[in-house]
């Protein structure tokens, strides 16, 4: 199936732009997605093809524009829910909570 | 004749944004969210997670392929060994595991330069390359590889002579190819040891060559 993922042969999209003494990782988020992606593979509650379709079946347009760990994030959030392992309301439940808990300490550091 | 000294900010990648601000960027926070319900879940331990990344931050990386090549430039039998069954030749040297269980190597000859990319997605040779570099994701090297192979090695500082063939690799989930660079001029009678240090990760990929004998080993494509 094509897609946006599909780049092959597409015209521009401009220089490479290697950079010079690349880190592996270019922020602690990465890290953690990367790793967890992983360990879910472990898991086995799916396998590396249904892993690339997940990212694959991204918005267009978002799939474009998201840097290469935010589509892992993406597709692991999905696969996640597509397999009932857990739920959209339980990923925003935490995901609020984690937004009170880092607003507290930096209230907390003045 | 090298033009990828350029700065590269148009390379916009938003998920570099939040690196060495205090204040966690969305990514972040949703990042952190998910392994706090997974951990809560019991679906991953944290301690697994360390590991997982100390390994391929660490541990795993292009050094092992350079022991792979220089070995093959140094051991006839084994570069036949490598040429006919990857995989095997390369777990000899205790290089195994996810993302490079069926590895293919394509050797670079006088008349061939071959160069892999994965234009779905970013399929790579973990085992011997480790984690592979932003520009291998990105649109434009997985764009313009199969399209202009030529004009992207010059993009790379490689400039071949019009009469050698480029065979250009798409990896797929399944098959992960590394290249077999040409052991350069000039070093004759260098141990093993001293030909991996010669060995960049680019030259693996196919997107650059070695080092010359007495070049910096420091230079950009070795990789950590």
């Amino acid at each position: 199936m094509n897609g946006a993922h599909d780049l092959g042969g597409m015209d521009g999209f401009g220089p490479i732009a290697p950079e010079e003494n690349e880190p592996v990782f270019h922020a602690e988020w990465e890290r953690r997605v990367f790793a967890m992606t992983v360990a879910m593979g472990f898991y086995g509650a799916w396998n590396i093809d249904m892993s690339r379709h997940a990212r694959e079946r991204m918005d267009p347009a978002e799939y474009l524009r998201a840097s290469y760990y935010e589509k892992w994030l993406h597709g692991l959030e999905t696969l996640l829910v597509e397999r009932g392992l857990v739920t959209r309301e339980e990923i925003a439940a935490h995901r609020r909570a984690v937004a009170e808990t880092t607003t507290a300490a930096a209230d907390g550091d003045g | 004749m090298s033009d990828h000294d350029h700065p590269h900010p148009e390379h916009s990648d938003p998920g570099h944004s939040d690196s060495g601000h205090d204040i966690p960027s969305e990514l972040a926070l949703r990042v952190k969210a998910l392994e706090s319900l997974l951990v809560e879940k019991g679906l991953v331990d944290p301690a697994a997670l360390d590991a997982l990344i100390d390994m391929y931050e660490h541990k795993v990386g292009p050094r092992n392929g350079a022991r792979v090549v220089a070995r093959a430039w140094c051991d006839p039998a084994y570069r036949q060994r490598l040429l006919a069954d990857g995989s095997a030749a390369i777990a000899e040297l205790g290089f195994t595991g996810r993302q490079g269980a069926d590895m293919v190597v394509v050797e670079n000859t006088d008349t061939v330069h071959n160069m892999v990319v994965c234009t779905l997605c970013s399929c790579y040779p973990w085992p011997v390359l480790g984690l592979p570099p932003v520009w291998y994701k990105s649109a434009p090297y997985r764009a313009r590889a199969v399209r202009d192979p030529r004009g992207v090695l010059r993009e790379f500082g490689v400039e071949l002579p019009e009469d050698v063939e480029i065979r250009v690799w798409d990896s797929t989930a399944e098959v992960r190819y590394l290249v077999l660079p040409q052991r350069p001029p000039g070093t004759e009678g260098m141990s093993e040891d001293e030909l991996a240090d010669l060995v960049t990760r680019d030259s693996m990929i196919g997107v650059g060559l070695p080092r010359a004998p007495g070049a910096k080993s420091t230079s950009a494509g070795t990789g950590p």
